[in-house]
């Protein structure tokens, strides 16, 4: 490392050196570390197991243990989904004065002719999982069983016609299901125009 | 007529007057009119106020002094539930006031005890870290003026659907520009220590949504700030106190506000914000993914929906420009339709990935005009027309729109949206 040939360099100096001993506090197992500066502590492992199942991925890293199928998760979206997304999911609807999206169409998507739901528009299966974990039903976010949410995108699958309505749907299954439109999409080729 | 025109300039058009004549003075006296109301006025009817206020004693020092004058009103217009407009067309300068930052919500503002909130950095580094708000504060921080636009401002005018009676805080009110402060992603992420092969990063917010987004890490190394500061006070629940993740040039939706984590990763999430949601269907089938950055737009905002003229005579036309691939190079403003393009100037200070003041004189001959803005960025890119964006795009997008924005003044002075 280059000497400081200023007098501007050295408080920088001071940080570092002062950095290093609160690391060594902080951090002991990584004592000498360059580039920290010892501010925080050391995540432990229960916290970061709160939010492994926030962390889901298309190839299924994330997916927890659980499973359902769409026999049984028709009951669940009648229950807590249907009044915002309409009786068979085709419909979409209203929360409060916010329109909710269909989530069904059985058509492959086109702009402007066909509805863009999570079975013909969204190009990963795991996604649908996810967000109804991290964000479903609006208006009691979080609420649904890990065995409830498989059997809830089982029925929306089949509802959108991309599987049985008795197949399994779990963490081994669902990132092997290759939704329709995941072809479709590409990078940003801005600029574009004129 | 202008003696001093600029190289390549064409000659003077109707109407068009030169900063040397506003300098001389010329238009003093043009019919013998007195100032030509030519924007929108803040100012409301008030209380009752002393008939002579040098003769009796003021309010003391503290919040009712503090406040905005009663005769003063400023408010966000609510678009559907989760989203308000800023109110481009009554405010000055460049600083969006916090309380006015255009906001969109997923699943309303969260109420957070910053006691409680804590950051955690995770994932593939060397050693994951929690921070409170403290430590947060004890990093090396620094401030940055950056603008924040919805990728989503404007999407009547994408459809075809923006009306004459359209303002432009409708119409392009989801844009806002602050001076925040905070700390370098850079710098938390040396804290955590970067493993070779993270190439993304999730971040998430403890809204009632999680949302999330997954940012590309050379995003968040070369200028991303974990903002905890807005216009010299801490974040408002709105910007996603107590901490939000602060994206230069960005589509809004990826400054993740009330920031709870950072997920380093070798591969992007694909959760709904960057799949079902945020995502660019075109023409041909094709789903455009990732369009983070905003491209350069501009808007006059006076005179401009909503407003009339009082009558003829000068009227300063001002406008915001903006650009996510830097600073505004130059603005150009039409008064007859999109025929000849003059300079405005640029009020300093301009910087990048900023609003930018622009001013043009104009003085109105009392006949119908339109009048419009383009802007340039350092990197030449030029604002397009709405028929150029959407011939390269169709119609079947909900974002990015920042096609050139007409507005026709009629004989009676009313402003009104020429793009409907």
């Amino acid at each position: 490392m280059a000497r400081s040939r200023t007098p501007v360099h050295k408080p920088v100096r001071k940080l570092a050196l002062l950095a290093g001993a609160v690391l060594l506090a902080a951090f002991p197992a990584q004592a000498g570390d360059q580039g920290s500066l010892g501010i925080g502590r050391a995540a432990t492992t229960q916290e970061l197991a709160r939010y492994a199942a926030f962390s889901v991925r298309p190839d299924g890293r994330g997916l927890p243990e659980g499973r359902g199928a769409a026999v049984e998760g028709k009951g669940v979206y009648t229950k807590t989904c249907a009044k915002c997304h309409g009786p068979t999911g085709k419909e979409g609807g209203k929360t409060g004065n916010r329109p909710t999206p269909p989530l069904v169409d059985t058509r492959p998507f086109k702009v402007g002719l066909t509805n863009a739901t999570v079975g013909n528009y969204w190009p990963y299966s795991t996604t649908i999982w996810d967000y109804i974990h991290r964000a479903m039903p609006f208006d009691h976010p979080g609420t649904l069983s890990n065995d409830q949410i498989y059997a809830v995108t089982a029925y929306l699958l089949y509802a959108n016609r991309l599987i049985g309505e008795r197949d399994v749907v779990d963490a081994y299954s669902l990132p092997k299901l290759r939704m329709p439109n995941r072809d479709a999409f590409v990078p940003d080729p801005r600029p574009d125009v004129p | 007529m202008a003696k001093h025109q600029e190289p390549g300039r064409s000659a003077q058009r109707p109407g068009q007057i030169t900063r040397r004549q506003v300098l001389a003075g010329a238009f003093a006296t043009v019919g013998g009119l007195t100032a030509t109301a030519c924007r929108r006025s803040s100012l409301i009817a008030g209380p009752e106020a002393p008939a002579d206020p040098t003769k009796v004693q003021g309010l003391p020092p503290g919040d009712a002094a503090g406040r905005r004058s009663p005769f003063v009103r400023l408010t966000r217009e609510a678009g559907w539930t989760f989203w308000s407009y800023t109110p481009l067309d009554s405010i000055d300068g460049i600083i969006t006031p916090s309380d006015l930052h255009y906001e969109v919500h997923h699943a309303g503002a969260p109420v957070i005890d910053p006691n409680r909130w804590t950051l955690t950095i995770h994932g593939m580094v060397e050693r994951p870290i929690v921070l409170n708000l403290d430590d947060l504060r004890r990093f090396p921080s620094f401030s940055r003026i950056v603008f924040l636009e919805c990728s989503g401002n404007g999407p009547f005018a994408w459809r075809g659907a923006a009306s004459p009676e359209d303002t432009a805080q409708k119409l392009v009110g989801l844009t806002s520009c602050s001076l925040w402060t905070g700390v370098a992603v850079s710098t938390l992420l040396r804290e955590a220590g970067v493993k070779p092969g993270a190439k993304w990063a999730l971040a998430e917010g403890s809204d009632a949504a999680v949302m999330t987004r997954s940012i590309p890490i050379d995003k968040l190394m070369s200028d991303a700030m974990v903002a905890y500061g807005q216009n010299g006070e801490p974040l408002r629940i709105a910007q996603g106190f107590p901490a939000r993740l602060l994206l230069p040039g960005w589509e809004g939706n990826t400054n993740v506000k009330w920031l709870r984590r950072l997920e380093l990763s070798d591969a992007p999430f694909m959760h709904k914000e960057e799949t079902g949601s945020y995502t660019d269907p075109m023409p041909d089938g094709k789903v455009r993914q990732f369009t983070f950055v905003i491209e350069a737009r501009s808007i006059i905002t006076s005179p401009s929906g909503g407003h009339t003229l009082q009558g003829p005579g000068f009227c300063e036309i001002r406008g915001l420009a903006w650009s996510g691939r830097g600073r505004i190079k130059r603005v150009e403003v039409s008064t007859d339709g999109g025929g000849a393009w003059l300079p405005a100037t640029l009020d300093e200070p301009v910087l990048p990935m900023a609003h930018t003041r622009f001013r043009f004189p104009w003085k109105w001959d009392g006949k119908e005009a339109v009048i419009e803005s383009r802007a340039i960025d350092e990197t030449g890119y030029v604002q397009p027309t709405r028929a150029q964006l959407v011939k390269a795009r169709g119609t079947g997008s909900k974002y990015h729109f920042n096609g050139i924005q007409p507005w026709r003044v009629s004989r009676d002075g009313k402003v009104t949206n020429a793009g409907a």
